[in-house]
């Protein structure tokens, strides 16, 4: 299947999600979502280098479509941390252009500054919320202004950016959440 | 129709007992505005994903908690990733049994692993109690 495509034609993000939280994988993986970008989510940095065809390993990547624009993994993981994984990342001639974030529950300073001494883009506080997965992307797209792949992902529209704004006034946005679906489940607004 | 809104009544006065009494955070409101017509149960599936590793990690560590003498480093990291599950759905007395815990861990006293982690149990079964009875009629 050829990489997603918004309705205006132009590519998605994709963001490659590394967490060995199921419930953690789950929130960034619909957070990114809806921010509308590609996701694809994976428990350990096994996979993920695995995924993204580190060392000349078999990779699941197919051509341009499924090429990775994000990383975005959790520090603490058993096996390899975030900051092996950011580190094996930034050693690699194919991969170090990726940019990467780290997401930790614990703010501990120097851990904070080795990972951006490493090149990490960020520095993410969990839980991660919608409003920092929209500053990543903003930031992101700014960052490689020069691509002209990311022009055109600039292109995307992202109807649920709306909601952020004034909903009732746009045409593509088709859902407003607290009102229509709620946990509360309050009865429908007609 | 009077039913009807009594159940709504009902149901927002649920919620809103999670956050008086400090069951929950702003976290909860964060998860339910992921929510939409498209994905209508997130928030619940979320939940029923934190149960099972919650269940997982419950059982791990009071395995871990009968050994002698106890790996204090070990009880640390699985309590480390409850803790975190925890976060991510804004189980706010937990986490805090959860951090008392870990401090108990660092201090290497055993008896107040041991009873803070009674403690704990007693208020994530509550917790998931009024969380289960919320979706229920949800």
């Amino acid at each position: 299947m050829a990489g997603d495509y918004s309705l205006s034609g132009a590519q998605e993000l994709h963001v490659l999600a590394v967490d060995d939280s199921h419930v953690d994988r789950k929130v960034i993986e619909r957070l990114l979502k809806i921010s509308c970008c590609k996701v694809t989510a994976v428990e350990s940095g096994r996979m993920a280098l695995q995924y993204l065809g580190f060392d000349g390993e078999k990779s699941s990547l197919g051509i341009d479509e499924l090429k990775v624009n994000l990383i975005m993994t959790d520090y603490s993981m058993p096996g390899m941390t975030g900051y092996e994984l950011l580190k094996k990342i930034k050693g690699s001639s194919t991969l170090s252009k990726i940019p990467v974030v780290i997401m930790s529950s614990e703010k501990i300073l120097a851990r904070i500054d080795r990972c951006l001494e490493e090149g990490a883009k960020e520095f993410l506080q969990k839980p991660v919320k919608l409003s920092d997965v929209k500053r990543l992307k903003d930031f992101i797209l700014r960052g490689e202004n020069d691509n002209k792949e990311t022009e055109e992902m600039k292109q995307v529209s992202c109807p649920r950016k709306r909601k952020l704004q004034d909903c009732s006034s746009s045409p593509k946005c088709s859902s407003t959440p607290l009102l229509k679906h709620s946990l509360l489940k309050h009865p429908k607004i007609a | 129709m009077e039913r009807n809104h009594h159940l709504h009544r009902q149901l927002a006065n649920l919620r809103q007992s999670f956050f008086d009494q400090g069951y929950l955070d702003e976290q909860l409101i964060q998860l339910e505005e992921l929510q939409d017509d498209a994905n209508p149960n997130f928030v619940e599936e979320v939940v029923t994903l934190f149960y099972k590793d919650s269940a997982r990690l419950i059982h791990s560590i009071d395995q871990a908690l009968e050994k002698n003498p106890l790996d204090f480093a070990k009880l640390d990291s699985h309590m480390h990733q409850f803790q975190g599950s925890n976060s991510s759905i804004g189980a706010k007395k937990v986490k805090t049994e959860c951090t008392q815990f870990r401090e108990y861990c660092r201090a290497g006293n055993v008896e107040g692993c041991k009873r803070t982690f009674q403690q704990l149990k007693r208020e994530y079964a509550l917790l998931k109690t009024k969380l289960e009875a919320y979706f229920e009629v949800a």
